[in-house]
């Protein structure tokens, strides 16, 4: 690829306001997604595959379609507000922003190192754009009930998106927001739970068991939404079926795959928290359709 | 800054927690950006008056203080004022971990109330007895701390702390206290007011403990030691400057708070005057154990919280320094 098409291809990922991309350009988008996240693991060889790759296609959809963002100006009044309590899919995070044009996609090639800004979980001190610092799991739904809460307050039309994982769902802290976002009626945030079904220990079911989840979410005083959480199609339908919603907040459960989209990680939990070897990243980046020489140019080029 | 202090026999009495929840409302009036939130506390935090006057920015939490630190630094993302008001205990350890991560790590600018410091909460125990606020607080960077000496003081660190841009812990007692300052008292954020004058030695306390240190400096004037009392409400950020100067002009140093003396007041004093200007040093605290039930006054008796501790103190550091 030149640095002419390049050009363009940002120019179009990077417009203010709700880009609204169908459903096959999103397709194309959450490759370019996936093959981010396993250069810039192979590159530092350190971090965490699988979930990111579980969250890149509804994570797409929301950055490329669902969310009215201004990646040049962060703190743009108009914003939606997006955050990940799972602060550990730093991965997916940072190919998203970059992609969106938050900061340029070189940046993802000193993932986690001294020089970078791009921390191991994401901080609001050193990188522009994230709006509060994650990593402690259970935390993140309490933090998007403030700004929800402060945006009905202020009577601003902001959506609040908050993804979350299936084994964070064992946080107590999680149910204590539930409980809130209902209790105040906050119909303006979105939950989505990257229901891949694993954790670092092992199937989410055995390690400390969530189910019946959507049931837990009803019982609460939420919507309940499902998708396919990789069929681009369904993950739009619910976007927008959420949007309608009112009275309570919605929560969507997000059936996914860990490490969905290379083959050898694919819904096995011992992908969770390690990066592919050299020839591993390789491996998986000729199953994406290109070779870590070809993507890391693309991402140091910009 | 001398704004010498001097005690009346009988002492007017009132709750600190009382200027916490005035001032509220006083902020209220003039900023539209200050939210309150409470876990099921109202009145014994005293923002019911918020509650009252400001009902639509007055956010009830229910009992769920990890919950509430959380939902506080998001309303703060956004740029609201957001005071939370609870007991201490809950709102130091039950949410150190979000107050670390999530409120500090993001320097949001979150207010943090405190009710129920100290040994003096009485009849409910030790799990109410809030005593290691300061240590843990000041362990977190971004954070600050203040502990108001009494009505006025408490009333005036809380609209400091809504002046200062970041999160700020403030810790409030629950009895009727004595006031030892005035409206007019200076009060400024960070900086140690030297509250009486003196040449043998500094007693440097915080809270409850400045009225017990005044009283302290009066015994030990008649026995011929000239004490000087400095009020140090803001343990995080800390005076250095004055601290210094205390230790260069009285070449003696007890520290007086009613909280562990594991990482306190003390221990924070200790760590700016072992490395500037080290001299003699003693500490009036909780001396590592739990509390327990009884009235407020026996209490601080038993736990060695008064002006004869503070004397016995005063009176081994000037031994020392005399050596």
């Amino acid at each position: 690829m030149t640095p002419e098409t390049l050009a363009a291809e940002f120019e179009a990922a990077h417009r203010p306001g709700r880009l609204l991309w169908p459903a096959d350009r999103l397709r194309e988008k959450a490759l370019h997604v996936r093959r981010d996240i396993i250069t810039l693991l192979t590159k530092a060889q350190t971090g965490h595959s699988g979930g990111p790759l579980s969250c890149a296609d509804f994570g797409t959809a929301l950055f490329f379609h669902e969310m009215n963002l201004d990646p040049t100006n962060p703190e743009w009044p108009e914003r939606d507000f997006w955050h990940f309590s799972i602060g550990h899919v730093t991965p997916v995070i940072y190919s998203l922003m970059a992609e969106r044009g938050y900061f340029p996609l070189r940046d993802l090639m000193s993932f986690r190192s001294f020089e970078g800004h791009a921390q191991g979980h994401p901080s609001r001190h050193d990188t522009r754009g994230i709006e509060v610092s994650a990593g402690s799991l259970g935390q993140g739904l309490s933090v998007c009930c403030g700004v929800a809460l402060a945006a009905k307050m202020d009577a601003h039309p902001r959506r609040v998106y908050c993804v979350m994982g299936d084994g964070e769902q064992q946080e107590g802290q999680i149910w204590e927001a539930a409980m809130f976002a209902a209790h105040h009626d906050l119909d303006n945030l979105c939950g989505i739970v990257d229901y891949n079904r694993k954790q670092i220990d092992g199937d989410v079911e055995d390690v400390m068991g969530i189910a019946p989840l959507g049931d837990k979410w009803r019982a609460f005083g939420w919507h309940v939404l499902e998708c396919r959480g990789h069929d681009m199609e369904d993950i739009l339908r619910a976007f927008a079926e959420a949007r309608t919603l009112r009275g309570k907040p919605t929560v969507i459960l997000a059936h996914t795959v860990m490490g969905q989209g290379v083959s050898y990680m694919a819904d096995d939990y011992r992908w969770h928290g390690k990066p592919p070897k050299p020839e591993e990243g390789e491996r998986a980046l000729r199953e994406l359709g290109t070779s870590y020489a070809e993507w890391s140019a693309r991402l140091l080029a910009h | 800054m001398t704004a010498t202090i001097t005690l009346p026999d009988k002492v007017e009495m009132k709750k600190t927690r009382e200027g916490f929840g005035r001032a509220l409302v006083d902020l209220g009036e003039r900023d539209p950006r200050i939210v309150v939130l409470v876990g099921d506390l109202s009145e014994s935090t005293m923002v019911h008056f918020f509650a009252e006057r400001f009902p639509e920015r007055f956010v009830q939490v229910g009992i769920a203080e990890q919950n509430m630190t959380n939902v506080a630094a998001g309303l703060a993302a956004m740029g609201k004022i957001p005071f939370l008001a609870t007991y201490g205990a809950f709102a130091t350890c039950r949410a150190a971990d979000q107050i670390r991560v999530t409120v500090a790590y993001s320097n949001l600018n979150v207010k943090i109330g405190g009710a129920h410091g100290g040994i003096s909460v009485g009849p409910d125990g030790a799990t109410h007895q809030a005593m290691e606020e300061i240590s843990i607080i000041r362990s977190i960077p971004n954070m600050s701390i203040v502990v108001p000496a009494d009505y006025w003081e408490t009333y005036k660190a809380t609209l400091a702390a809504a002046e200062h841009q970041g999160p700020v812990y403030l810790r409030f007692g629950r009895e009727d206290v004595p006031v030892v300052t005035s409206q007019d008292t200076p009060f400024r954020f960070g900086k140690g007011e030297v509250f009486a004058d003196g040449r043998d030695l500094t007693i440097v306390a915080c809270g409850v403990m400045v009225y017990e240190a005044l009283r302290a400096r009066e015994t030990l004037a008649a026995r011929g030691i000239a004490a000087r009392v400095v009020n140090l409400h803001t343990p995080k950020p800390i005076d250095r400057e004055l601290l210094v100067r205390c230790a260069e002009e009285t070449g003696a140093i007890v520290t007086a708070e009613e909280h562990q003396v594991n990482g306190g007041l003390g221990g924070a004093v200790a760590e700016v005057i072992v490395q500037t200007r080290p001299v003699p040093m003693e500490f009036v605290a909780v001396m590592d154990r739990f509390g327990q039930s009884g009235r407020p006054a026996e209490l601080m008796d038993a736990f060695g919280l008064r002006a004869r501790d503070i004397v016995a103190a005063a009176e081994r550091a000037v031994a020392r320094k005399r050596g």
